[in-house]
């Protein structure tokens, strides 16, 4: 007979085995799935995890892809998981993301076409300030009045969805084009325009934000006593109450740090690679990045990988919509998957598989 | 008049079929709740049922059994979610995401080639005389049968809870699954159980979104009333009445706003469709704050795995 039995403490080498095992699982499936399709499963899962960086033919388009879909990712999923370490759970970065892309687009516009250098920065703080506020509200509620903070920041995500269709429909409508739903281009806005650091490379300000945000987020956790806090309170609540944390104050730093993170991530979306506020703007990259942060076991290394991965998957996704015409759907039901397989495979970090003879007494 | 030209008995039997849907998926997830889970999956079973429910439908020309095909497939995802909480014991919270996130685009996947059909009509269900009955009649009695059935669940629901052996069961596997365990309950078989009923009911919700209420597929139709139905949950501080009533009255407020859409009042479309997740926030604060709190009636180990150990 066959049971589990719980580990004294959890398995290191399945907590870094698991995601690998998790991708090769999800590729195993959504082969099958893209078999049942009526697709070639090998030629599918090739063009989304192969080509993109290797074939001669997308390659030259597609590698600075891989940055400007990671990046957003990276981003926000850093600030997740800080979050997620200490059990609370901020699952509204997409509106976050949407509102910071309006705070930030909202500065460009208004200062439109006056040019200076002064604009870019404000609009990278517009868009922080945008998506910390936005997160301080289920914070608030949360550490006022005790509201489930899961529900307000995801219910959260559709009134900043009609927020964002009302400015690209009403006040931030480009005035200039008649019968055109969308704000001005920002990328035709120099001052605005957050363009390629190096031409080509994909290598944008979110880039780099996104890179200090993962070194701040492993010294934080690592070598800062709120990291130790965030630590304690996830692992044991009771505990960090005795050791004086505050749970109300990681409340607020927790969803302030998320917030902050994915209204970045919207600012440099909107100024950058989209370079317009638009009704379909916000791609999911909220909620993919919760994907990342477990995929990348809430710790910011593992989450430059798994944000790459993911990346490269959207890119795949759209490649093999091209190629294949696989539905957009499929990849995030790829996408869908591996979480469901990560959370599958982590039993083993806490439990072992025992075989005993016969039946327990 | 804008106000005038909206009729109280049209009313009341429109808010009725709006407050179905989310009635189906809270008085579910109600259940699950009270065995002490906590499923954060209802938009993706609902849309996944939605789905299911309408192509179903539409093959069969049959919509009773697309809502049998949208209860099985709620159901079956729900198991999923079952099998990942109670024998592979993953966190609560990330698996009902991963349910979400993974029924969102199977959904969108499965209907691709029904975007733009119309479903077999569902007919109101024939209740003689009562129909007849001046406004009464309009308002209550001509509807189709799942807005009764919806009803019918919370009833059941209730007298299971509060009366029958099972429910007090499922109740003390809720409160306090150690002691549950200790008198020789199974406490993950009583569970599975309840995920699996919660599942077919937002199944059955997500069903008559895109079967009777729309009626049509689009893809992410439910827009977040999965995410209502769980805030319904906590508003009605685990009571099923009190999740009908609130069920009843959101109804009436996104009636209301469709109405006041309808009727061309001088707010864009956009705000006006906020409001249904606004007041659904503003709700929550209230339950959740001051003296009265209904999160105190909150199911002992809601949200806590179970693991026997020895």
């Amino acid at each position: 007979m066959i049971r589990l039995e719980k580990r004294l403490a959890p398995s290191k080498r399945a907590q870094y085995l698991n995601p690998f095992l998790a991708v090769l699982l999800t590729m195993i499936a959504g082969g099958l799935m893209f078999a049942a399709l009526g697709k070639d499963p090998i030629a599918a899962i090739r063009l989304i995890f192969f080509d993109p960086i290797f074939s001669q033919q997308f390659g030259s388009f597609s590698r600075p892809q891989l940055l400007i879909k990671s990046a957003p990712l990276i981003l926000i999923a850093v600030g997740l998981a800080i979050g997620f370490r200490a059990g609370i759970w901020n699952i509204g970065a997409e509106g976050q993301y949407i509102i910071g892309a309006l705070c930030g687009a909202g500065v460009a516009l208004a200062f439109y076409p006056v040019e200076g250098w002064y604009i870019f920065p404000l609009m990278v703080i517009a868009g922080a300030l945008g998506g910390f506020l936005w997160a301080m509200i289920p914070a608030i509620l949360k550490t006022r009045f005790n509201t489930n903070e899961i529900l307000v920041s995801l219910l959260l995500v559709y009134v900043a969805e009609r927020l964002l269709a009302a400015m690209a429909l009403g006040a931030m409508r480009n005035p200039d084009i008649a019968g055109f739903p969308g704000s001005r281009d920002l990328r035709r806005y120099e001052s605005a325009h957050n363009a390629d650091l190096i031409a080509g490379t994909g290598m944008h300000w979110g880039v780099v934000a996104a890179i200090i945000a993962v070194i701040f987020a492993y010294v934080m956790m690592t070598r800062h006593s709120l990291g130790y806090q965030v630590q304690l309170a996830g692992q044991a609540p009771r505990a960090a109450r005795f050791a004086g944390v505050s749970p109300a104050r990681l409340v607020v730093i927790c969803l302030g740090i998320s917030g902050v993170l994915a209204g970045l991530a919207g600012m440099f979306e909107v100024s950058g690679p989209s370079g317009q506020v638009r009704i379909d703007f916000a791609s999911g990259y909220g909620f993919t990045a919760i994907i990342v942060a477990f995929l990348g076991r809430l710790n910011p290394i593992g989450i430059v990988l798994a944000g790459l991965l993911l990346g490269l998957t959207y890119i795949g996704g759209e490649l093999s919509q091209m190629m294949l015409q696989l539905p957009g759907a499929a990849i995030q039901v790829f996408q869908g998957m591996l979480l469901f397989f990560l959370l599958a495979l982590d039993f083993q970090t806490n439990y072992r598989l025992r075989f005993t003879k016969g039946a327990r007494a | 008049m804008i106000l005038g030209s909206i009729q109280p008995a049209v009313l009341i039997a429109a808010l009725m079929v709006a407050a179905t849907p989310i009635l189906l998926a809270a008085i579910g997830e109600l259940v699950v709740e009270k065995a002490g889970v906590l499923n954060l999956g209802v938009e993706g079973m609902m849309i996944l049922g939605a789905v299911a429910g309408f192509i179903v439908a539409v093959q069969t020309g049959n919509p009773t059994l697309g809502f049998i095909g949208a209860a099985v497939a709620g159901g079956l995802l729900a198991l999923l979610f079952a099998l990942l909480t109670q024998v592979l014991m993953a966190n609560q919270v990330a698996s009902g995401l991963a349910l979400t996130l993974f029924g969102l685009g199977l959904s969108a996947l499965l209907g691709q080639a029904y975007v733009g059909i119309s479903p077999p009509r569902t007919p109101k269900l024939d209740l003689g005389p009562l129909s007849d009955i001046p406004f009464l009649g309009r308002a209550f009695f001509s509807h189709d049968a799942l807005v009764y059935l919806a009803i019918a669940i919370v009833i059941g629901v209730w007298w299971f809870l509060k009366y029958s052996r099972a429910g007090l069961i499922l109740r003390a596997v809720g409160e306090n699954h150690d002691a549950a365990h200790g008198l020789g309950y199974h406490v993950k078989r009583v569970r599975a159980l309840a995920i699996v009923f919660g599942g077919a009911c937002a199944g059955l919700g997500g069903a008559y979104l895109s079967l009777i209420r729309v009626p049509q597929w689009t893809e992410g139709m439910t827009a977040g009333a999965g995410w209502i139905a769980l805030a319904l949950v906590v508003f009605a501080s685990w009571r099923p009445f009190r999740a009908l009533a609130g069920a009843y009255l959101f109804g009436g407020i996104v009636v209301l706003q469709l109405n006041l859409q309808a009727a061309g009042v001088k707010i864009p479309v956009e705000y006006l469709s906020m409001s249904p997740y606004l007041i659904t926030i503003i709700v929550l604060v209230f339950i959740s704050s001051g003296k009265a709190r209904g999160s105190l009636n909150a199911p002992g180990s809601l949200n806590r795995p179970f693991h026997a150990s020895g």
